[in-house]
């Protein structure tokens, strides 16, 4: 892959913390730090109920979301068991402290789900019903990850 | 590397319990080896019952399929019995001759019911009652035979009765001691049970001592039973004799092998045998601390720590647990727990409705529970076990604690108490939209035991927890009796052992001032904790150890990282403060134009007497509270929210004290004070109450005279009125004592605990002792409180101060 394209350096990121990344179409993407500088990305999407998974508490290689606090894994987007759900997942890099996502991922993948946050609220809060109604968000993953991608490739900051 | 083998002696439900833990965390560290002496795979035992009673069926109560054993690569000997263990080789010897050689052994035999030491009890048609074999035969029994006889009133002897009675049997019920159930319930519960069996086709024969079992043979002492003899010589027929006089852990394997027996296998808080460091023992068979559990939960408890140590992960350990009994005799509910008998120095509160069929006694001893027993009703069941294990005072609830938990405000279950009189479709848990049906699906296909399990399967009484009692009945009735069984001591989270009340004593003794510092101290097993236990950290640190300790917001719940609420589409909430609910047109115009300017799609009037302006967007927030230019509101923190005032003496004919004053005045004083969980003050101007203090807590009330103070009033999930605490004169006690109350509760609390919890747990004498009779006391914690909220910042405007990362407002564009 060799579209990445720069979004911040880790710094930008608090430790055990996440920034949102804004994309022109589609619901934004979280990008996750934890304590021992791995850096991840998520969509910024619960699998449950739609909860913006950047304004959760980081811990380990989890975060909790903030609405309802399913434990979502942050290398694989999946729910902690008994719950069953996956966020769509980004791949990341990380050269020279600068983060660096895909940018065909950030054009293409999950771009149906359209922006929660962000959008004007009234609407968002109409698309919020739509998305929970929809029961597609447990099978989201697996279409989002068709076809396969490389596995990301976590380097720690210099 | 070559595995080690792991040999597993008993196929029962703690045992496999305890390999399904170990492969869940370790799946690849053993080569597995199970021996079991039944022909089944492992299935659930508690359910004998209801396959006797004909209400479900063999293949339904089975709990792991052989299925199960092949995907998991475990070699399975059914059927054979283990006669021999040689420690020094290491290898267990089969009846068959079997053989399988060990590096770790788990000893899981269970236990055996305990044969009357009378003549005859080697006949045919004289069993126990204990495991499939012995079901089938009472089964085939009842298509053949007419009289049974069950020997022993308690729970296993009346189920067993109550089946074969069902099955079409003339059951006799004999039993020793003076009532039924005589270790579990007093005798007027065990009268009651008893006329209620007998109602439904019971014999009794109560106080009988049996001396024979005489034999169709021709000398009476062979063949197959035929009658039952007592000591006083008359004699009843009986085809079938079950024998149901209680159990005996089965350690005669593990007694020739040389380990210790006293009382069952004793084994370490790590379920290892004292004898043996590579033989571990788990389950019935097994004596912790002088005691062998019968119960399901308790064993459940010891296969998870039991399993921890084979995988070698070394954490955890089980500190015993106790016990209360739940039963359920099909159609009758009955409950008990501790010391029900009462006696020298206990007082008994007890209601009786035999007509009804409720019966209910608690038994306290030094002001506190110890003891209950409940017939007819439980639905409170778990409610006094907690009072009982947590042993703390009851005096101030005595009046209302035979009306259990559920007499006052519950909400969200219609007002249920009965799940049996519920309807599949019925909701149970309102919080989470729950129904009945649904929860007894999820136990029965995910095979679930305890609360603890349901309320992550499926959220039942996951939220605000009033359904508990019911979810609890649920369970029961499901799964079987006897899910109810605590640890001693409640871990904070799964990221430790320690509890609450050792986390705050810790940091204070060991003036912990990072949370990274207390979870080395306290050797935390995570590395960073999970999203529970942090923010319970953060505050114990920052309320003990104030202008020392650093607040560190990524381990704030987003609401106090943001200083909004989060709302369900990911926008915000913003509330400005308003003294004392009061406000001003130049106040009201700058909220209108801000609700202009930033399209904000609703505002709405709180029931804290504020304006609060809803779906506002996280990258507008800084610049809504710049433009309002009014004080946080706190209404998204754990923190002093509102004091919400009448209009008082000020402008009301009626008031007699200026409500509206005192309450801006402890208002200005107070705010910016995070506390254990959220905190509300009212301040009436009279008794008539318009400013509901009632339901704060701190609620005040101004009477003529000075003003009236009420602690730990509550409006939420369980409305709980406040309780009186003290009059006094002047605004400046008001001030004085209302400060002083809150910061005790601040540097006691449990994170998340209300006043209202927080009073119950400590009691209202010990908080009235500190901070009214001790004077000095009450000074030093006002003191304490001004000094920690001197100079705190309003997180609004002082973003550097009050540690907020404005990073957060801006999202990350790609460039």
């Amino acid at each position: 892959m060799n579209d990445w394209i720069d979004i911040c350096r880790i710094d930008d990121i608090p430790v055990l913390g996440a920034r949102r990344v804004r994309r022109p179409a589609g619901t934004d993407v979280a990008i996750f730090r934890t304590e021992s500088d791995r850096i991840f990305a998520l969509l910024d999407r619960c699998p449950h109920k739609g909860g913006p998974l950047s304004q959760g508490i980081v811990f380990g290689e989890h975060v909790a979301c903030p609405l309802h606090n399913w434990a979502i894994a942050l290398e694989d987007g999946q729910a902690r068991a008994p719950d069953v759900g996956c966020a769509t997942r980004f791949s990341v890099r990380v050269e020279g402290g600068v983060v660096s996502l895909s940018a065909g991922e950030l054009a293409t993948l999950a771009i149906d789900g359209d922006a929660l946050v962000g959008a004007d609220p009234a609407t968002a809060r109409r698309m919020t019903a739509m998305v929970v109604s929809e029961e597609e968000d447990v099978s989201s993953c697996a279409q989002s990850q068709d076809p396969p991608r490389p596995k990301t490739i976590p380097i720690v900051a210099a | 590397m070559k595995k080690l083998k792991l040999v597993m002696i008993g196929n029962g439900m703690a045992g496999v319990r305890t390999l399904e833990e170990l492969i869940k965390i370790a799946p690849d560290l053993y080569d597995i080896t199970v021996f079991g002496a039944e022909p089944h795979p492992n299935y659930n035992r508690i359910l004998l019952s209801p396959v006797l009673a004909g209400e479900q069926t063999i293949a339904q109560i089975v709990l792991n399929p052989l299925a199960w054993y092949e995907d998991n690569g475990i070699t399975l000997h059914l059927g054979k019995t283990v006669t021999r263990i040689d420690r020094v080789r290491r290898v267990v010897h089969a009846a068959d001759g079997t053989q399988a050689p060990y590096d770790r052994l788990l000893i899981a035999t269970g236990s055996t019911p305990f044969m009357l030491p009378v003549p005859g009890k080697e006949l045919a048609g004289v069993i126990g009652y204990r495991d499939i074999a012995d079901t089938e035969a009472m089964i085939d029994a009842a298509t053949k035979y007419r009289h049974a006889v069950v020997i022993g009133g308690g729970l296993l002897g009346l189920e067993a009765a109550n089946g074969l009675m069902l099955r079409g049997m003339k059951v006799t019920v004999v039993h020793i001691a003076p009532w039924l159930m005589e270790r579990q319930l007093d005798d007027v519960a065990g009268n009651l049970l008893r006329q209620s069996l007998v109602d439904r086709g019971l014999d009794f024969l109560i106080g009988a001592q049996t001396e024979a079992l005489l034999g169709d043979g021709p000398d009476g002492a062979t063949g197959r039973v035929k009658a039952v003899r007592f000591k006083d010589g008359h004699e009843v027929p009986a085809d079938l004799v079950v024998m149901a006089a209680g159990i005996r852990p089965n350690t005669a394997l593990a007694e020739s092998a040389g380990l210790h027996v006293q009382r069952g296998i004793v084994v370490t808080d790590t379920l290892q045998t004292v004898t043996d460091a590579r033989v571990w023992a788990v389950g019935e068979c097994a004596a912790h601390r002088g005691t062998a559990y019968g119960l399901v939960a308790p064993l459940f408890e010891q296969a998870k720590v039991c399993a921890t140590h084979l995988a070698e992960f070394g954490i955890g350990r089980y500190l015993g647990s106790q016990v209360s009994t739940k039963l359920k005799v099909t159609g009758i509910d009955l409950f008990s727990a501790g010391d029900f008998m009462g006696g020298e120095g206990c007082d008994s509160i007890v209601l009786s409705d035999p007509q009804g069929g409720v019966y209910k006694k608690l038994v306290i001893k030094d002001d506190k529970l110890v003891g209950a027993c409940l017939y007819g009703d439980t639905v409170d069941g778990s409610w006094y076990f907690k009072l009982l294990r947590e042993g703390r005072s009851v005096s101030d609830i005595r009046d209302r604690l035979m009306f259990g938990e559920s007499s006052l405000g519950d909400a969200g279950h219609q007002g249920q108490n009965k799940a049996a009189a519920m309807a599949d479709a019925d909701e149970v848990c309102g919080c989470n939209g729950v129904t009945k049906g649904t929860i007894c699906k999820a136990i029965k296909d995910k095979g679930l035991f305890t609360l603890d399990d349901v309320r992550k399967h499926t959220k039942a009484s996951a939220s605000c927890g009033s359904c508990t009692g019911l979810v609890e009945q649920i369970i029961m009735a499901t799964a079987g009796g006897d899910y109810s069984s605590a640890p001693r001591k409640k871990a904070m989270c799964g990221c430790t052992e320690h509890s609450h009340q050792d986390v705050r004593e810790a940091i204070r003794k060991l003036k912990l001032l990072t949370i990274a510092d207390t979870q080395r101290a306290l050797s935390w097993r995570t590395p960073n904790g999970c999203s529970s236990c942090r923010p319970a950290l953060n505050y114990y640190l920052i309320s003990t150890w104030p202008k020392e300790a650093r607040d560190d917001p990524q381990s704030r719940y987003i609401n106090e990282r943001s200083h909004a609420n989060i709302q369900k589409d990911g926008t915000y909430s913003v509330i400005p403060r308003m003294w004392g609910g009061e406000t001003t047109a130049a106040e009201l115009r700058r909220i209108a134009d801000v609700v202009d300017k930033y399209k904000i799609p609703t505002v709405k009037v709180t029931g804290g007497q504020r304006i609060d302006l809803l779906g506002v967007r996280k990258e507008d927030l800084v610049d809504v509270w710049k433009d309002i230019g009014m004080p946080s509101g706190h209404a998204y923190a754990k923190a002093l929210r509102t004091v919400k005032t009448c209009v008082g003496s000020e402008w009301c004919r009626f008031g007699t004290q200026d409500s509206t004053q005192m309450g801006k005045d402890l208002e200005r004083s107070l705010w910016r004070m995070y506390a254990p969980h959220k905190v509300k003050l009212a301040v009436s101007g009279c008794p008539r109450n318009c400013a509901e203090s009632g339901i704060k807590d701190v609620g005040i009330i101004g009477v003529d005279s000075g003003w009236e103070l009420y602690v730990g009033g509550n409006g939420g999930i369980k409305t709980e009125a406040g309780q009186f605490f003290c009059k006094v004169r002047t605004s400046g006690e008001v001030m004085e004592v209302s400060g002083a109350f809150l910061q005790l509760y601040r540097e006691e609390g449990w994170y998340l605990e209300r006043t209202v919890h927080w009073i119950a747990r400590v009691g209202l004498d010990s908080i009235k002792q500190r901070v009214l009779d001790d004077v000095a006391n009450r000074k030093a914690l006002w003191e304490r409180l001004q000094f920690a909220l001197d100079g705190e910042p309003d997180p609004w405007f002082e973003h550097d101060k009050a540690s907020v990362d404005t990073r957060q407002f801006i999202p990350l564009v790609p460039v």
